[in-house]
């Protein structure tokens, strides 16, 4: 069982934000996402555009913006269940609580942040008949890449026409035997970048592109053995060991609605005046993920939020322990790897 | 002052709204359906407005607006559900005064 002081449920902006204003307040964090990387929304949606509206940051895309919020907590040395989705709540006599991954994981933790941004990412799966059965137990249909090396040596057919098709074929047309990219449309609609690397992987005859045409049926009793597509209108058999639709993500608040949160628009209600804690003791939830009167869904906002809680976090865990708010400035950053930063001391000394 | 435009909204329950919509706030239809909540929050615009999730997906009932699709709006409407000849993405629609009149309709939830 993985212990923690306080379990977020979210890699996003805000929880990962957490991590460094909990590491300040000596508590240890562990977060469970449902994506198989750190960043959430960021990260899976829009990794390369840019931010106008972080302080101090005039410009800042996207996947800058998650990989300098990992580098600044990476001394708290937070522990991370990903691609995994929170499923169960229960809530001890101590006081603490344990929380059960779909997968079975279990997290015993003394505070829970829910900073689930838009809900679980649920990829959208095409229509097609028997998709169920290869869906499970390896058989060879997988909405996401999680472990890249899985595919070595393998026959890759991926569908999409967005950037994590495109960025995916160009990744495992390294890694895999051979990669196969079919999409509706002949236009891709992507980073510049992708496409043109796509278009020069193409002509290298490294990715075979096959459109416009349609993933429309699959072959194999165990397991795939290959996928049936139509080309205008004409039908071709593509040999191959997995079949990756890659077409877009749909986020639902998922198992989280089911814990007796009290719930308003999609989101879960918090007391705004005080910590962002829900209706439920030790329960919080910061960012997009709440709802108060004049919320704001904004990453600023979710900072701002995730500091509060983590107040609010070391008075249960400490209660009637003195503390008082500290400057990173004056103080520095002791890590719970050892390390520590600090401001350079001016020097005392006199001019000749 | 510029001048507020109406608009008509028939929401996912098949309910005309007829709402009034500011064309100096750089809003767009899919917001201007979340101001008003004419959608339960958390079904449209989820993306933000970046052309990337469909779920303001509107079909447009007159000729107040063209039906002609950006690239990015044609793109993801390729891939949405629900598509018809007079769809558009309302986050790719913004509010000018030359909206006035304008009758939608909200496609149902992808």
């Amino acid at each position: 069982m993985i212990q923690t002081d306080i379990l977020i449920i979210g890699a996003g902006p805000t929880g990962l934000f957490a991590v460094f204003e909990a590491g300040l307040l000596q508590l240890k964090c562990h977060i469970i996402d449902a994506l198989p990387q750190p960043g959430g929304q960021l990260a899976e949606l829009y990794p390369k555009k840019p931010i106008f509206d972080i302080p101090g940051y005039p410009s800042v895309l996207a996947g800058d913006l998650v990989t300098n919020l990992m580098e600044q907590i990476k001394q708290f040395q937070p522990g991370f269940t990903l691609g995994e989705t929170a499923e169960t709540i229960e809530k001890l006599e101590d006081g603490t609580f344990i929380v059960t991954t779909n997968e079975g994981t279990k997290h015993q933790a003394k505070a829970i942040a829910i900073a689930g941004g838009l809900g679980t990412f649920e990829p959208r799966k095409p229509v097609l008949k028997d998709i169920e059965f290869y869906e499970k137990e390896d058989r060879g249909v997988d909405y996401f890449v999680k472990d890249p090396e899985k595919y070595r040596g393998k026959n890759i057919v991926i569908a999409g026409g967005g950037d994590s098709a495109l960025d995916w074929s160009i990744f495992l047309s390294n890694v895999a035997n051979s990669v196969t990219l079919v999409h509706r449309r002949n236009e891709f609609r992507g980073a510049l970048d992708s496409v043109e690397k796509v278009q020069e992987l193409k002509n290298a005859g490294k990715i075979k592109l096959v459109t416009p045409a349609e993933v429309v049926g699959f072959n194999g009793s165990e397991r795939i053995t290959a996928v049936d597509i139509e080309v205008n209108g004409a039908r071709m058999k593509a040999e191959c060991d997995y079949f990756i639709p890659l077409f877009g993500l749909t986020p639902k608040l998922g198992p989280i609605a089911n814990w007796g949160l009290e719930i308003e628009k999609n989101a879960i209600k918090v007391n705004n005046a005080l910590d962002y804690q829900t209706n439920i003791d030790g329960i919080y939830a910061i960012g997009d993920v709440n709802i108060y009167p004049g919320k704001l869904k904004l990453i600023l906002c979710g900072f701002h939020e995730a500091t509060l809680m983590c107040q609010s976090v070391y008075n249960r865990i400490n209660p009637g322990k003195r503390y008082v708010l500290k400057y990173t400035t004056v103080s520095g950053v002791d890590g719970f790897d050892g390390t520590r930063k600090e401001a350079e001391k001016a020097v005392v000394k006199s001019i000749d | 002052m510029s001048q507020d435009v109406t608009i008509f909204i028939t929401d996912r329950n098949g309910v005309k709204h007829e709402v009034l919509a500011p064309t100096d706030m750089n809003m767009n239809i899919m917001e201007l359906i979340r101001s008003y909540e004419l959608a339960e929050e958390g079904t449209v615009g989820v993306c933000g407005g970046m052309a990337m999730c469909a779920s303001c997906q509107c079909y447009v009932l007159n000729d107040v607006v063209s039906l002609e699709r950006n690239p990015d709006e044609e793109a993801m409407l390729w891939e949405a559900y629900h598509v018809k000849d007079n769809s558009r993405l309302g986050c790719q629609i913004p509010i000018t005064e030359d909206l006035e009149g304008l009758e939608i309709e909200i496609a149902p939830e992808q």
